[in-house]
This record gives C-alpha cells, sequence and structure tokens, in this order.
C-alpha cells in the first residue's frame, strides 16, 4: 500500500530513532511510505495563537502537495498529524477560511481542494495492516517485556487518530499482538509537558515526574512514543527530574516503532537503539533472551 | 351539479396568524377558487363557536364540501369530522390542510407563508370535491389483554385490569417477574423496602384467576387489529415442568453447577445452572440454563432429575408457541443499562473497586451476594470514602442526550444507606441535581444534613495514578469543582458510577412486530408526548414505563395503570371503529400476480386460489398505500386517496403554475370526464 507520508522536521535529527524504526518496519510491511516534495513547517504549536491564516496556510501547502499525491498524507509525529487533521477540518467545515486560505496558496500554484485523509501512523498499522498480518511477521515475540503504552494528547485531542479520545487503546492493542505485557497505563493520554521545560521547569518536570512514577508503580520495563516531543521530554530531561524531585527514574523511553522492529527480529542497532539517553539495550537484553543471545 | 365548497382558515391564536396572513388567505380563496362559496377566518377554529358556525354553514349556505385549513389533522381532522357529521354531511367529504406545522411553525417570512397557505388551501379545495362519502365499520373489541413486561408497570396495568374482571396475559421474558425493581434494595424517597412492595403484587399476579402468566416467553409475532388481534408466543422450554413443579428448591439446592450471575446479581453473585433468579420469583419454577447445565453440555449428571421428589424435571422439553387473541396489547418492556466500559475514563472494568449503580443495589441489598454489607471487591474491606458519579452516559453528547431521571435520587439513596452502614464519607459528583417530585427536594436536604459531600462538575476521570502518598492505593476522582472554579483531585476507597437508562436494545424489532415506532434515540412514541402519553399511532397498542421514557417507579406505575385505564374503556364500549380509508381490488381485473399480497405490512390481502384473484381483508387495512402504488395492473384504488382525489390536490397547489387558460390539469386525465375546476 502506497502513502504520501510528511515527515515533520524532529524525524531527521532527535527522533533519527523514530525514523529509521519506522522506516525499518514499513519495509517488512510492505508499507510505502512516499515523502512528499519540498514540505515545509507544520507551524508545530506556538504559530497559531499568533496568526492563525498564516498558520494555517503553511500547513494547507503541505495538504496541496500531498493531494496531487495521495489521497492519504501519514504523519508520524502526533503534533504534525494534529496541524494537518486540524486544517484539513477547518477548510472543510469553514468555506470563507477556505477560500482565504487557497488564496494565500495561489501565490505558489497551489490549491488544496479537501481529498487528503490525515493519518497518524499508529493508526496505519493498527487499521490498515491489522492483527493477522502484524502477527504474520512477528518472529522475536516481546514475551516478558512489560511496556507503558503512551499516546500523549495530541495523537487524541482534539482530532483522534481513530481511537477512544479518553483512553486510547490501539498501541495496548498492537503490543498484545507482539506479545508483550501491556500495562495499564493510566496517565497514558496525559500531558508530557510539550514546550513547558522551556517556560516553567517546575512545572513540566513535575508533569513528567507523573508519567514516569506511573510507569514505576506499574512495574514496566520502559515506556512506549509515538510523537517525537513526548519521547523528547522524558527522555533527555529524565536526569533533572530526578535531580529537582529527588527520584532515581532509569526509565527508557522508545518509539513504538523500535520495538515492532524487534519483535519483527530486526538487529536493535537497525531500529535506533543506541540513539535514546537512558538506554534501553539494557533492559531489551535482560528481558528478551533472543536478544542478548 | 357543481360541488358547494367551505373554506375556514384558522388563527390558531397567533400560531397561524403571525407568519400567515389569515384573513388576505379566506379573502383569497372566497374570490379565486372554483366552487368555493363561503370563505372565512376566525380566531379559535377548534372551539365549540367555530364548529358552530361551519355546522351553520353547512345547513344554511347547502355546502357539500368543507375544508378547514388549520394545524395538523393529527389534533383536530376528528373534531371537525364530527361537526361536519353533525350537520348532516358526510365526515369525508371534508379535507383538513396543515397550515401549522406544514407553514406558519417552519417559515418566518408572511409573505411567502402567505402565498404557501393560498396553495395549500387550494390543493385541498379541489382535492375535496372529489372525496367521496365513506362509512366506517365497527368490530368487536375481545376482552383479553396482552401485557409484555413484568416488570412494576406491566404488573400494575395487568392487575388493574384483572381486578377490574377482564383477562390478561402477562407475558416476561426472564423466569420471573418483577424486573428492575426486584433487584433493589430500598426504593427513594421513602427507604421503603424495595422487594417488601413488590413481592405482594408479584404473588398476587401470579395467583390472579384473571392473569395467564407467561414467564420465560416472548413474543414472537403479532397480526390482526385493534379489537381482534392475534398473537403468537414463544414459551421457551425450562425444562422443568411447571405443573408438577412445587418449587421446593431441592433441585438448585443439589445442583453441582455454578455460575456468575450476571443478570440479578449484576455479576456480584452466582446462582445455579438450574435457578431461579432470586428466591420470591414468580412462579416458583426454575429453569435450565441450558448453556451452563453441565447435562446439557457433557451428556451426564442429571442431579436434579434424581433428586426431584415430583419427576418434573423433563430434558426434552420443547419450546411451546402458544397463540392467543386480545382485543389490546400493552408494552411495558422497560430498560437496559448503559454500558459504562464506554466511558473508559472513569475505569470500570478495569479498576476493580468502580461498582455501576445495578452492582451497588445488589451490594446494598440485604438479600444481595454480601448480605448487604457494603465492602469492596475483596468481600471484606469497608470503604472509607466513596464517590458516586452522576450522568454515567445521560446528558452526554457521546452516549444519550436525555437525563436518565433517577440517577440523582439514586444517588441521594446510595448516600444515605452508606453513611447509615458505614463510617464512609461520600462524595456526589453532579452536573445538576435533579429532584422536582414530591419529597424528593426534602430528601436532597436530608442528605445535605447528614453530610454527604457535593461537588459539582463533569468528572474527568477515575485513576490509580497516584501523585503523592495521601493518593496512594486509592482511586482518585479528578473533577473541575464549578462551584469552586478550581480543579480538584478526591482520592476514595470506592467509586459508583450511575449508569444511564438506556432503550432496550431490541426495543425497535418489538416495537415493529406491534407496528409503533422509536425515536432515534430507541423511545417507543407515544401519540401525544402531553395529551394522550400512553397511547400509540397503532390502535389498541399502549405503551407504559420506561420504554416510552426513562422515569422512576411512581411515574412508571401511573402509567401502567393509565394504559389500563384505557384498556378498560375499549372493553367497556365493546366496539371499536375502523377507519373507511382502506384499499381494494378490482378483481375482475386482478392478474392475480400476488406482488401486492407479501408487500402488504399489516397481513391484509389474501389471494383466493380458486379465484386466483387477491383481495383486502378491510377490517386489516390501515390504508398505507403501498400496495396501491406496487400493483402492476394499477386496479388497486385507495379510498380517500384515489388518482383523481391526489391529482386534482396537485394542480390546486401548482394553481400559479397552470398554463394560461388552459384547464388541463392532470386530474382531468386521470379519470372520469367531471369537468375540473381551474
Amino acid at each position: 500500500m502506497k502513502y504520501a507520508f510528511y515527515p515533520g522536521c524532529s524525524m531527521e535529527v532527535n527522533a533519527a530513532a523514530y525514523d529509521v524504526s519506522m522506516r525499518a518496519v514499513a519495509k517488512v510491511l510492505d508499507m510505502e511510505l512516499a515523502e512528499i516534495d519540498d514540505w515545509n513547517c507544520c507551524g508545530a504549536t506556538e504559530y497559531f495563537s499568533q496568526d492563525e491564516l498564516t498558520a494555517c496556510s503553511v500547513v494547507a501547502r503541505n495538504l496541496a502537495i500531498a493531494e496531487g499525491e495521495s489521497n492519504q498524507l501519514v504523519a508520524s509525529c502526533a503534533a504534525c498529524y494534529c496541524n494537518l487533521a486540524k486544517v484539513d477540518k477547518l477548510m472543510s467545515e469553514d468555506a470563507e477560511m477556505k477560500q482565504k486560505i487557497n488564496e494565500a496558496l495561489s501565490a505558489g500554484q497551489l490549491k488544496y481542494k479537501g481529498g487528503v485523509r490525515v493519518r497518524h501512523l499508529l493508526d496505519v498499522i493498527c487499521s490498515d495492516i491489522g492483527e493477522e498480518k502484524i502477527k504474520e511477521k512477528v518472529v522475536r515475540p516481546l514475551t516478558g517485556l512489560r511496556i507503558a503504552p503512551y499516546y500523549g494528547c495530541q495523537a487524541v485531542r482534539p482530532i483522534s487518530i481513530g481511537d477512544c479520545t479518553e483512553y486510547p487503546m490501539q498501541m495496548d492493542h498492537l503490543f498484545e499482538w507482539l506479545g508483550a505485557e501491556v500495562v495499564d497505563y493510566p496517565v497514558k493520554a496525559h500531558c508530557c509537558g510539550g514546550h513547558m521545560p522551556q517556560i516553567s521547569e517546575e512545572q513540566a518536570f513535575e508533569l513528567q515526574r507523573r508519567l514516569l512514577q506511573s510507569a514505576v508503580d506499574y512495574d514496566a520495563d520502559m515506556i512506549l512514543c509515538m510523537c517525537p516531543m513526548c519521547q523528547l521530554n522524558l527522555d533527555a530531561y529524565q536526569p533533572r527530574v530526578n535531580g529537582m524531585f529527588g527520584t532515581n527514574f532509569k526509565m527508557p523511553i522508545l518509539y513504538f516503532t523500535q520495538l515492532v522492529g524487534i519483535a519483527f527480529g530486526l538487529e536493535p542497532k537497525a531500529v535506533g537503539f543506541g540513539k535514546e539517553l537512558v538506554a534501553g539495550l539494557p533492559v531489551l537484553k535482560k528481558k528478551l533472551e533472543a536478544v542478548s543471545a | 351539479m357543481a360541488e358547494r365548497v367551505g373554506v375556514y382558515i384558522c388563527h390558531c391564536g397567533s400560531n397561524i396568524a403571525g407568519t400567515v396572513d389569515v384573513e388576505e388567505v379566506a379573502r383569497w380563496a372566497g374570490e379565486n377558487i372554483k366552487d368555493v362559496v363561503v370563505s372565512k377566518d376566525y380566531k379559535f377554529m377548534c372551539s365549540s363557536l367555530g364548529q358552530a358556525m361551519i355546522e351553520e354553514d353547512i345547513k344554511k349556505e347547502k355546502l357539500t364540501r368543507v375544508v378547514v385549513g388549520a394545524c395538523s389533522p393529527h389534533l383536530h381532522e376528528k373534531t371537525f369530522r364530527t361537526a361536519c357529521k353533525n350537520a348532516g354531511l358526510n365526515p369525508y367529504l371534508f379535507d383538513m390542510t396543515n397550515l401549522r406545522e406544514h407553514v406558519s411553525w417552519v417559515c418566518n417570512d408572511k409573505e411567502a407563508g402567505t402565498a404557501k397557505a393560498k396553495a395549500l388551501i387550494a390543493g385541498s379545495a379541489e382535492r375535496v370535491k372529489y372525496q367521496q362519502p365513506l362509512e366506517p365499520s365497527y368490530v368487536d373489541v375481545h376482552p383479553a389483554t396482552l401485557v409484555v413486561g413484568g416488570g412494576i408497570t406491566g404488573l400494575q396495568a395487568a392487575l388493574e385490569l384483572a381486578d377490574a374482571g377482564h383477562p390478561v396475559y402477562l407475558v416476561e421474558r426472564s423466569p420471573s417477574v418483577g424486573g428492575h425493581m426486584a433487584q433493589f434494595d430500598k426504593t427513594f424517597p421513602t427507604l421503603d423496602c424495595s422487594a417488601c412492595i413488590l413481592t405482594p403484587k408479584m404473588s398476587e399476579a401470579g395467583q390472579h384467576e384473571n392473569i395467564t402468566m407467561l414467564t420465560y416467553s416472548e413474543l414472537e409475532e403479532v397480526s390482526g387489529s385493534v379489537g381482534k388481534f392475534k398473537v403468537k408466543i414463544r414459551k421457551k422450554a425450562r425444562y422443568v415442568v411447571e405443573k408438577d413443579c412445587t418449587g421446593c428448591g431441592i433441585c438448585m439446592e443439589k445442583c453441582p453447577r455454578k455460575i456468575v450471575d450476571e443478570d440479578f446479581e449484576a455479576g456480584l453473585g452466582y446462582r445455579k445452572a438450574i435457578y431461579t433468579p432470586f428466591p420470591q420469583a414468580v412462579p416458583r419454577t426454575p429453569v435450565i440454563d441450558v448453556e451452563n447445565c453441565t447435562y446439557f453440555q457433557r451428556g451426564k449428571c442429571k442431579v436434579c432429575s434424581k433428586v426431584c421428589p415430583t419427576n418434573a424435571i423433563d430434558y426434552e422439553q420443547q419450546d411451546e408457541i402458544i397463540e392467543i387473541d386480545v382485543g389490546n396489547i400493552i408494552l411495558a418492556t422497560g430498560w437496559k443499562l448503559f454500558d459504562c466500559k464506554k466511558v473508559p475514563q472513569y475505569g470500570y472494568g478495569r479498576l476493580a473497586n468502580v461498582y455501576t449503580n445495578m452492582e451497588f443495589e445488589r451490594l446494598c441489598n440485604a438479600a444481595g451476594p454480601t448480605g448487604g454489607k457494603i465492602v469492596m471487591r475483596d468481600g471484606k474491606t469497608e470503604p472509607k470514602s466513596v464517590a458516586i458519579i452522576h450522568c454515567v452516559g445521560s446528558r452526554d453528547v457521546n452516549h444519550n442526550a436525555h437525563c436518565s431521571a433517577v440517577c440523582c435520587m439514586a444517588a441521594l439513596k446510595f448516600g444515605h444507606l452508606i453513611l447509615e452502614k458505614t463510617n464512609a464519607e461520600v462524595y456526589s459528583f453532579y452536573i445538576d441535581m435533579r429532584t422536582n417530585q414530591k419529597q424528593y427536594e426534602e430528601f436532597y436536604q436530608r442528605l445535605l444534613e447528614e453530610g454527604m459531600h457535593f461537588v459539582r462538575g463533569k468528572v474527568a476521570e477515575v485513576t490509580d495514578a497516584a501523585r503523592n502518598p495521601d493518593e496512594q492505593g486509592k482511586l482518585i476522582v479528578q473533577c473541575e469543582d464549578t462551584l469552586l472554579g478550581k480543579q480538584r483531585r478526591i482520592p476514595v476507597d470506592m467509586v459508583v458510577l450511575m449508569g444511564a437508562i438506556e432503550p432496550q436494545a431490541d426495543a425497535k424489532e418489538l416495537g415493529l412486530k406491534c407496528g409503533i415506532s422509536c425515536s432515534m434515540a430507541g423511545w417507543y412514541t407515544e401519540r401525544h408526548p402531553k395529551l394522550d402519553p400512553v397511547a400509540t399511532m397503532t390502535e389498541g397498542v399502549f405503551v407504559a414505563g420506561t420504554c416510552q421514557g426513562a422515569k422512576d417507579i411512581p411515574a412508571c406505575v401511573a402509567q401502567g395503570a393509565a394504559a389500563a385505564a384505557r384498556v378498560q374503556g375499549m372493553i367497556t364500549k365493546g366496539k371499536v371503529m375502523i377507519e373507511p380509508i382502506v384499499a381494494s381490488i378490482n378483481e375482475e381485473a386482478c392478474s392475480g400476480c400476488r406482488i401486492c399480497n407479501n408487500l402488504c405490512p399489516y397481513n391484509a390481502i389474501e389471494f383466493d386460489p380458486v379465484k386466483e384473484t387477491s383481495h383486502v381483508i378491510s377490517s386489516m387495512c390501515k390504508g398505507c398505500g403501498t400496495c396501491v402504488a406496487a400493483c402492476p395492473a394499477g386496479v388497486i384504488t385507495g379510498a380517500h386517496f384515489n388518482n383523481q382525489q391526489i391529482f386534482a390536490q396537485i394542480d390546486g397547489v401548482l394553481w400559479d403554475a397552470k398554463p394560461a387558460g388552459g384547464n388541463g390539469g392532470a386530474a382531468a386525465k386521470a379519470a372520469e370526464p367531471e369537468p375540473v375546476a381551474s
């Protein structure tokens, strides 16, 4: 199956592990992710509160480019997904905004008609590929590994990727198919702090402490993310959180695609292990005999 | 001879006159529509003065046809038909135009409204000239009544009728009558023991000489119509012969197979594979749950048969179809509980100590699985704090828009029982406190005094993710307290979700069998929401209790009695009028293709194999017109809706779109060479 793919800014550097694992998993699953040509920034979070029309037009440019290539546009980052889906929805519901945005796009000989369905990678894997095909590809079941599925906010709010807004389950199901022990992670859709570490470390780190503490309380071996922002916050700031609260968290924060890759028999290095700051490989080796062997 | 048509336009106060220039419509009709000899407007045409005016005109002006432009025919068609009849005019020579629901209420441009009113009146005036005098027929009302549903509503209806001397068939699908009320501990606000006030009614119904109780039975098929329904009931095999069983209960005691009781005990208790739902069940005859019976599943056991002192166990018993004749049907099929797992953020099914309201009823009940002790899932620990969350699945755009009507009071009742039986703190998380029946507000005040805590706001989530040591091991209820204007996290031991009252899953299906409709949500639609709450659009079929909408026990009992009173009226009168608006088949031209036979939703068309033609059984025909439209030979006529009448109405409605100078209307082409009005 062929999808238009929007990588977003994170995938090249700080989420390189997500990028490499996603591509490796896509290959196993025969998913063709065709990166759209000359894409630009999704506007992230801040731009929308500054100047809505400009922010929307920036996003719509990506939709317009994708429209020429496929009727489905996949994003791997939850924030990118959210912005693309939001603008697509806005343009389908608000004719006046649609006209204004298209006016702006016409400067670059572009126009978005509204024919693209914005998807998140997790939903594509769970809904389009599905249980049967995924189970077929498992060569190294994740038996014994306790994972905490972490969805964060933007994948389910305000426009859900296709899962329950209040208590999403797609990643839970996916990792059950792969043989892992999925902990019922009660804070799975709570906030990671977003860009708050730049504004107020105290508040941001408290949010992160809750997420890490809950994973510890549930005896999880690792937290799996579907958003580069979430991964960065929980991974990079973990020592600072420990410093602020006197805790001793050593929780690996990995991308869900990395563990899908491991289950598919790929080597840890091939799915980006080692790029995270709190090392994931030791836990993996301890829990999965097949990896250490 | 030309007809003499009278046209009457009602103001309906300002309901119609507000958006339609009624005087202008009356003036215009009098001057422009052919054969209209009288055209008047009047403030309230349905008043006795309005009716008297029409009657007087019929006599004085020798009117042969009458048109009234007013509200919906549902409301006053009968009124004006009667007025015509009183003045000696056949009531079917009258036509009613709906200028309210079809014009003024859906329009705010007076000019456009007036134009539309003129067109509709012209349609009626043209149509009415082709209407024919019709005579209604009458059928005898069978004195027996079918009551479907053996909850408190159905029991009340059945007892009212039976006490009045009329035979009743009471059909209940579970093994015992009693319904949800049998599961409750106390009833609000009086705190009567629910079983104590219900079981006398159950046994009275069980022993009543006029009540035939058919439990573990379902309505299979309904045919016929008001006065003479024919009903098929499937009496499911109990595998226990009712006439031989004494209800001693030894079989249940000795049965080696114990299973979780998901129905009566809401999953908190156990029952045997041969069981009655609860000790006071009526009838006392148990049933064998085939799915869980060792003998039925593995071919060995038969303990119940061995211990039965009267040899009442019959493993070979089959379902039985019982056919009965009844004059009227009352549906009192009740409700089902909202699936609280659909609100995953409240943790039901995930977090052990989150309960549904029905589970909590059983937990409080002295005859329940804990003997009435309020304890947590471990079966022994008393909670130190309990949160009760209102509106779970009710008043929620994601689930049900409606208010379930009973949950606020049930939550207060739970609060009282927890405070009475334990030392726990009780928190109610409500959106609005709705206590608007007799003694309900007083009960709320009582709970305020008893120290129940009230937090106004919709709960965001119930979680076990503790943020600090105080929350450790607790269920934390996160909520915006809209009175304080701040977020609160309240750690508790136990959470009770007040799940919504929802329509039965198969309400629509059962409604179809009886020829009545449901709202989008699945509640049965009453004939009029205010003035005719227990009748339906199908004569002889009544609805009562929660199948019509969420309501509390007093309201259910009142509706059960009201439905019974309506049925008694029918029985006392003895005869019911059958509308003459029915289809008829010109048998000489019928080819016997039988297309109409299967299309008729009322099974009112019969095929005569000798003559090889079909004919309509007029007493069963509802005049829906399906066969008229479907007949490939065009030989079925719908009385009061024949082609000529309908084409004349179209001509009238399109009065301003006609080719100049011509009277070449479709009505003229459709039928007899009767000259057609311009």
